[in-house]
């Protein structure tokens, strides 16, 4: 595709994200929020997913819901993150690894807890190699439920520590 | 009373090395090392006030030397050198005392090391061809001897050794032949004599005397392709000895190129200075290349030597180039830029030699991947060290910065009005000092980001302990003059200005003009390097009082490194020196022409499954393996065919005597 | 105008340019992103954005991997200082303040290598595999980088008979043609292609990346948190901005005040700022449909800008 063309698509197609309404408070939520002051970056942590809640993330990234214009970013580093973003149910392997990312954060630092699996174990509760649900590793500040959590669920739910 | 102070230094010198030789082991070091210091200050003072009262000192004595006596003369030019000497002189002299017993303490070394120092300071200011020669062969030997001092521990001493040897006597070799060239035409040895009868000589003469001076001198200079011996000798000499040799001696061959070329020939045609410029261009490049891919650390420094004498030579080149042209404003700027980058390099370099020593005592390794985490171990050489190398990576507010930004004007201003030649020249010269200045960089930021950064890579690291005080002091002195010259570079440049007008131009040219910044006469281009400094610091601290008033309480907390969540980083997953200028040997394998060796062998059971992998590389000096070695193998093929006539048998030899008689009667009747 | 007064007038140029640099810079970040996502059909966040996650990173706890040394922790304060000086001193908003002068563009490409240089230092300081990746990625483009730019500075000096930025800006002035000149032209390709590498910038790296071993600047800064990181990104922002604000005001320089007249000031900051976000819109729609090359090839690129800045170079002392 041309140069020329590719404007004249981003042009015609104008912006494909969708309006939503203003955030709910959660005074829960009111003390980081008002630390973060409308900018969240978070560390994603798969502890053991099956990769359902990361299509939803990217979802949510995308064009028609655009997380990024709420003031939440993925970032490459635990030491660049204010929170950790877990999905899936914690394995063995993983119980560690997410221990150390999130001590490898600035504090204070937040945990939040994707989709079922990570509140609950869901449906691989007592499977073998399962740790336990996130909140048995690390203490966990926000819990999204939904298997897999829809991207307006995830929206909904950082929005209310971005306060925007 | 200059004359006797002169005279005073020399003798100074020789009761050092007699201090040196004759006392019992306990107080030799510190009374040769007192007696030494007192004589770089008097050859220092009396240097220093020829370029203030600009009166050339004279000495004659018909004692000394028989046949043809001593002849001193302290012109404007020696006497800078002799400044600059004495400065590296007692640095390295007060680093000396506590380094000697690291392996300087013993008879020869205590009694060669003021012998050396000596004949560099009297370098500068002979005055007769004779006496030219003898304390420059005299510095020659002495410095072998010190090179040597070690020879007993490493095999690679004796080898570097010889390299030396015959280098520096290949080149004394075209030296004696060039000044005994001119000597002979010009009816006297005496360089008044010389001076006043250049004009009459056969340009023939004039070229090949400039040639073989060339030679001579860009060897001992360390100038690319005859720079071999100077990544063997200086990183295998002590401490105190390569940083002489590095910071001194080397800057004794440029004075030469300028003695001979400037001062006994009064310049010459502008394809003369063509050459200087195209061997300074390919130096700096060279030196800058090899720098980048050492791993050694003293290798590191002797090859950014090359790179900062080729900046030198671009300098001169292009001031000769420039005068030949008639563009006499731009030749004094190169020259002047020339001249700082000189005094420059007599204060980083030995300062870098001085504290890669210490590092290497503290730590028993100078190789970069068995070194880091220093900074913290060595909380006076690790930062002494970084200041060295933000000098020769130029960048303000140190001094190597000012020299680069006064050679860039020169190629700039030079450009007005250009020749073909010049035009052509000046974008390659400029690019070379760009190229170089990028290398430099990535290779100060290996030094030290490997050497002294990070976690320690092995035991002796780990446990470095900070060196002697004599060790931090010599240093420390030479540090200083790194950044007084970098943030009041007028200071000195204003005893630049004569010597850098007297080599270019009979009548005296204004360079500078006064203030408090470096403003350059004829040339809008001004830098006020005291302002960049003022305000980086001022930023500085207002930052960090910034970062310290809104941020927490306390200061940062220590965690361990990350490591992915899996495992803490250890020092074999840090990068290694090699690792860190593998992009650039890529890009520049041409040149650099990395040898690599993978040895991948299997499990026996499958091929599919991998046992061990070796992988080597090594970076060799392109112009040693293909000039030097082609060279050295025909020598020895010659000297196998020769050995043939020489069986011990008796007879033969008698024929022998019997052939050549008969020859000689045939010729002669 | 008594010496007094004319200090005054410099001392407030000073300020308000890097002022304008350092509240401007975060502002063409937001920008840039704004531009991006726009192009990519999203909405993005606001143009602030960049100002709230400094203030955010400001407040937050600062963190030393435990061997580092105090070379660490000075690295993000060199960086800043380094850019802020630059800001101050290049004459982008005003030739007539005497810091205008006091630096040329040689200079300013060195205090830039400075920072460069402690960034590269606090990669490896950090002792993990990617600060060293990063630190040598950085510094190799950035050695190749460097012949490009200062003979692409030369190539600007030459008609001017000076590296000194008030004298190529008042030249261009007096002589438009200058401007659109082939030495020019060549220059200013050269130039780009330096700002790009200089500043991070796609086709070089790229600065949303999340793979470590794409990164080249994210690498180094990896293990910095909080205020530490606060400055690293603040310095990041602000050397692109000074930048664009450096090849705007040297390649189009009508708007640049050399008076010292108050309204001249004014209109020289708004024409700058409007020059920097035109530049800032163009570079951020050319990264939407660039990808980033491989490491190696990136040389290949250097070289040409090379060739690029040494033909000008040559052309300028034909037609001068």
């Amino acid at each position: 595709m041309s140069l020329h063309s590719f404007v004249a698509a981003v042009l015609r197609r104008g912006v494909a994200t969708e309006e939503r309404a203003p955030p709910t408070a959660d005074p829960c939520l009111a003390g980081p929020a008002r630390r973060l002051g409308g900018s969240l970056a978070l560390r994603h942590v798969d502890a053991g997913s099956c990769n359902g809640c990361e299509l939803e993330i990217a979802s949510a990234f995308g064009p028609t819901y655009d997380l990024e214009r709420f003031g939440v970013r993925l970032v490459a580093s635990p030491r660049h993150a204010d929170a950790v973003l877990v999905t899936g149910v914690v394995t063995r392997n993983m119980a560690d690894p997410l221990r150390r990312t999130v001590g490898a954060m600035a504090r204070p630092c937040l945990a939040i807890a994707l989709g079922d699996c990570a509140s609950g174990c869901g449906a691989f509760r007592g499977g073998y190699g399962v740790a336990g649900n996130v909140d048995s590793i690390v203490p966990v500040d926000l819990a999204i439920p939904g298997c897999p959590p829809r991207p307006e669920a995830i929206i909904d739910a950082l929005r209310r520590l971005t306060g925007q | 009373m200059s004359e006797a102070i002169l005279v005073a230094a020399a003798v100074l010198g020789v009761l050092a090395a007699a201090a040196g030789l004759a006392l019992p082991a306990g107080r030799r070091v510190s009374a040769a090392a007192g007696l030494t210091l007192l004589a770089c200050v008097a050859a220092g003072w009396t240097g220093a006030q020829v370029l203030v009262s600009g009166e050339p000192i004279q000495l004659h004595s018909a004692l000394i030397l028989p046949l043809t006596g001593v002849q001193l003369e302290v012109g404007p030019l020696g006497a800078l050198f002799m400044v600059v000497t004495a400065a590296v002189g007692i640095g390295a002299t007060i680093y000396g005392v506590g380094y000697a017993s690291h392996g300087l303490g013993g008879r020869t070394a205590a009694a060669a090391l003021p012998i050396f120092i000596t004949s560099m300071l009297l370098v500068p200011a002979a005055g007769s061809v004779a006496t030219f020669v003898v304390v420059w062969e005299l510095m020659a030997i002495s410095s072998l001897v010190l090179v040597l001092v070690e020879h007993r521990n490493r095999a690679a001493t004796r080898s570097a050794a010889q390299w030396y040897g015959v280098m520096t006597h290949i080149g004394a070799g075209a030296i004696l032949l060039a000044l005994v060239l001119l000597a002979a035409h010009a009816g006297g040895q005496s360089f008044t004599t010389i001076r006043a009868h250049t004009a009459h000589l056969s340009r023939p003469v004039r070229t090949i005397v400039f040639l073989l001076a060339l030679v001579g001198f860009g060897s001992k200079a360390g100038a690319v392709p005859l720079h071999v011996w100077l990544p063997k000798a200086h990183p295998e000499a002590p401490g105190p000895v390569s940083a002489l040799m590095s910071g001194a001696m080397v800057n004794l061959g440029l004075y030469g190129i300028l003695l001979v070329g400037d001062e006994l020939l009064g310049g010459g045609p502008g394809w003369w200075w063509l050459v200087v410029l195209g061997v300074g261009v390919l130096s700096a490049l060279f030196g800058a290349l090899h720098a980048v891919a050492a791993s050694d650390l003293k290798v590191l420094l002797a090859y950014s030597t090359t790179d900062t004498v080729g900046l030198m030579l671009i300098g001169i080149g292009a001031a000769g180039v420039f005068a030949a042209a008639a563009h006499t404003d731009a030749a004094a700027v190169a020259m002047m830029a020339a001249l700082l980058l000189l005094v420059n390099h007599a204060a980083f370099k030995p300062l870098l030699f001085l504290t890669a020593a210490s590092i290497q005592r503290a730590s028993r390794s100078r190789d970069l991947d068995q070194l880091g985490g220093l900074m913290r171990r060595l909380p006076v050489t690790g930062p002494l060290f970084l200041v060295g190398a933000l000098a020769i990576a130029a960048v303000p507010p140190l001094n190597g910065f000012v020299g680069e930004w006064l050679l860039f004007q020169s190629l700039l201003h030079g450009l007005a009005n250009a020749t073909l030649a010049i035009a052509l020249a000046v974008p390659i010269a400029v690019a070379a000092l760009a190229l170089t200045a990028g290398l430099t960089a990535a290779t100060v930021v290996k030094a030290v980001g490997i050497g002294l950064l990070g976690q320690p890579r092995s035991t002796g690291a780990a446990g470095a302990r900070e060196v002697a005080l004599s060790m931090r002091v010599g240093p420390g002195l030479l540090a200083g003059a790194c950044v007084i010259l970098g943030i009041a570079p007028m200071a000195v440049l204003g005893a630049l200005q004569p010597v850098a007008a007297t080599l270019v131009s009979a009548t005296p040219i204004q360079i500078l003009r006064p203030g408090v910044g470096l403003k350059l006469a004829g040339i809008p281009a001004a830098i006020y390097p005291a302002w960049l400094a003022v305000g980086i610091l001022a930023a500085v601290l207002s930052l960090a009082w910034g970062r310290r008033a809104l941020g927490r309480r306390g200061g940062p907390r220590p965690v361990p490194a990350w490591g992915g969540g899996t495992v803490t980083p250890t020092p074999r997953m840090a990068y290694t020196a090699t690792s860190f200028a593998e992009p650039l040997r890529r890009v520049f394998d041409d040149v650099l022409r990395p040898d690599q060796d993978l040895d991948v062998s299997h499990v026996a059971e499958s091929r599919y499954v991998v046992e061990s992998i070796a992988y080597r590389t090594r970076v060799t000096d392109a112009i040693e393996s293909q000039l030097y070695r082609p060279l050295l193998g025909a020598v020895t093929w010659w000297g196998e065919r020769a050995r043939r006539v020489q069986n011990g048998s008796v007879h033969r030899y008698l024929a022998f005597g019997f052939v050549a008689l008969i020859v000689v009667l045939l010729v002669a009747g | 105008m008594n010496a007094a007064g004319a200090g005054g007038v410099a001392a407030i140029a000073v300020a308000v340019q890097i002022a304008l640099v350092g509240v401007g810079a975060p502002l063409l970040g937001g920008l840039m992103r704004k531009v991006r996502c726009r192009m990519e059909g999203r909405a993005g966040p606001p143009l602030r954005q960049p100002l709230r996650e400094l203030r955010k990173l400001v407040r937050r706890e600062r963190l030393r991997p435990e061997h580092t040394s105090w070379v660490y922790g000075a690295a993000p304060l060199v960086l800043v200082a380094t850019s802020v000086v630059v800001a101050g001193v290049a004459p982008i908003v005003t030739t007539r303040s005497p810091l205008a002068g006091g630096a040329d563009l040689f200079a300013i490409v060195y205090l830039l290598l400075l920072g460069s240089l402690f960034l590269g230092l606090a990669g490896l300081d950090s002792g993990t595999a990617f600060g060293g990746m990063g630190a040598s990625r950085a510094l190799t483009l950035g050695a190749l980088a460097e012949p490009a730019l200062l003979v692409a500075i030369l190539a600007l000096a030459v008609p001017a008979h000076s590296s000194s930025l008030p004298v190529i800006i008042h030249g261009t002035l007096r002589h438009p043609g200058w401007a659109i000149g082939p030495a020019r032209v060549l220059a200013l390709a050269a130039f780009v292609v330096v700002v790009l590498a200089e500043s991070g910038r796609l086709p070089f790296d790229n600065p949303s990346t999340h793979l470590e071993l794409t990164m080249i600047h994210e690498a180094m800064v990896l293990e910095y948190a909080g205020p530490d990181l606060a400055l690293v990104t603040a310095s990041e922002q602000i050397r692109t901005a000074v930048l664009l604000g450096l090849l705007m005001t040297v390649f189009v320089p009508w708007g640049v005040a050399t008076s010292s007249a108050p309204l001249a000031f004014v209109w020289g900051a708004i024409t700058l700022t409007a020059k920097v976000a035109g530049a800032g819109v163009a570079l951020a729609a050319f990264e939407v449909v660039t990808a980033k090359l491989r490491l190696f090839r990136l040389p290949e690129l250097l070289a040409a800008a090379f060739v690029a800045a040494t033909l000008s170079v040559l052309v300028a002392l034909v037609t001068a």
